[in-house]
């Protein structure tokens, strides 16, 4: 094979680690509405927790983007 | 066509590249203004203006100018506050300073070409002041007793060798997640934009046939829909590092009380 092609697939194997993330910030969003539907007055207040789950689950989706890049560019 | 990563592209401004220059202790190195500098210059003037403009004239009563300011001042405030607790004050100064020029150069990345915060160097830097402010304030405070940091009191102490070294690596890895969280946020969305733009431009020049009829509505309408969704990312981002640099701090400023 061409390393060309062959970085090419690469890359695009490595981007699916995003799927993970997606599956994880999905949970967190699910799982706050589902709380915050039982106690509304107290979902105001786990907002600010819910961006920062949220945003760590995030950040690994990210790695696999950066990894994906940097194995198609670099 | 240009591709969608050629926003991204650092260059030097007309009539402002000084080419290469010897500089004592550097070396010679390439010296320009570019637009990645000026990006930062118009964040750094947007958010002391506003700021400045905000605090003049300040009334007990706020005005809708002096609101804004004291929102965004409050937030931040409350936000050292709840995290960090009583000593949140002493910190709040760092982490508005970064919160506020963060959100300047991501908002101001959606009017301008040019994202600053989309430059692994700028981000980079960011996190590094971070990690090394966390250092010296862990040390100062606590001494050597930093590192119990590492040594976490809740494990059973057959695991605490095994669990305090996850706990080393993760915590050697913040500023790189830091970093790298605001970096691919930014060059994420901002690649996303520039792809259904350029599918609009591409339908419209005919180069898919009539289904350039569906292609282009639909793609304008995902760019309007994403344009509104990076502003939310631009803010969300800059709150996340914010809280981030608030629970680093307050590991190293409450560690023996928070074990």
């Amino acid at each position: 094979m061409e390393v060309e092609a062959a970085k090419a697939i690469g890359a695009g194997l490595a981007t699916l680690g995003m799927i993970g993330a997606g599956i994880g910030v999905g949970n967190i969003f699910g799982n706050f509405l589902a709380g915050a539907l039982r106690n509304p007055s107290a979902a105001g207040s786990q907002i600010g927790n819910l961006f920062v789950g949220a945003a760590l689950a995030e950040a690994l989706g990210i790695l696999a983007f950066v990894l994906g890049a940097l194995i198609y560019f670099a | 066509m240009a591709d969608p990563l050629h926003q991204f592209q650092v260059t030097p401004i007309e009539g402002l590249d000084f080419g290469q220059v010897t500089l004592p202790l550097v070396g010679t190195v390439h010296l320009a203004f570019t637009n990645s500098h000026l990006a930062m210059t118009i964040a750094f003037i947007v958010v002391v203006g506003f700021l400045t403009l905000v605090t003049s004239n300040a009334k007990v009563v706020p005005g809708r100018l002096q609101a804004a300011g004291e929102t965004l001042f409050g937030m931040i405030d409350n936000l050292t506050e709840s995290i960090i607790g009583h000593d949140g004050k002493k910190y709040f100064p760092f982490v508005f300073a970064v919160f506020t020029f963060i959100l300047g150069m991501n908002l101001l990345g959606m009017f301008l070409s040019f994202t600053a915060t989309s430059q692994l160097a700028v981000t980079a830097t960011f996190a590094f002041i971070t990690f090394g402010l966390v250092l010296i304030i862990g040390f100062a405070k606590n001494g050597l007793g930093f590192f119990k940091l590492f040594w976490p009191m809740g494990a059973p102490i057959v695991l605490r060798p095994v669990v305090g070294f996850i706990e080393f690596i993760s915590f050697m890895l913040r500023p790189f997640t830091l970093m790298l969280r605001l970096f691919g946020n930014m060059l994420g969305g901002h690649v996303a934009l520039k792809v259904f733009a350029g599918f609009v431009a591409t339908a419209v020049i005919g180069v898919a046939g009539w289904l350039g009829v569906l292609i282009a509505p639909l793609s304008m309408g995902m760019t309007v829909a994403l344009t509104a969704l990076e502003f939310l990312v631009a803010f969300l981002q800059a709150f996340v590092f914010a809280v981030l640099t608030c629970i680093y701090l307050n590991d190293v400023v409450n560690l023996d009380h928070a074990h």
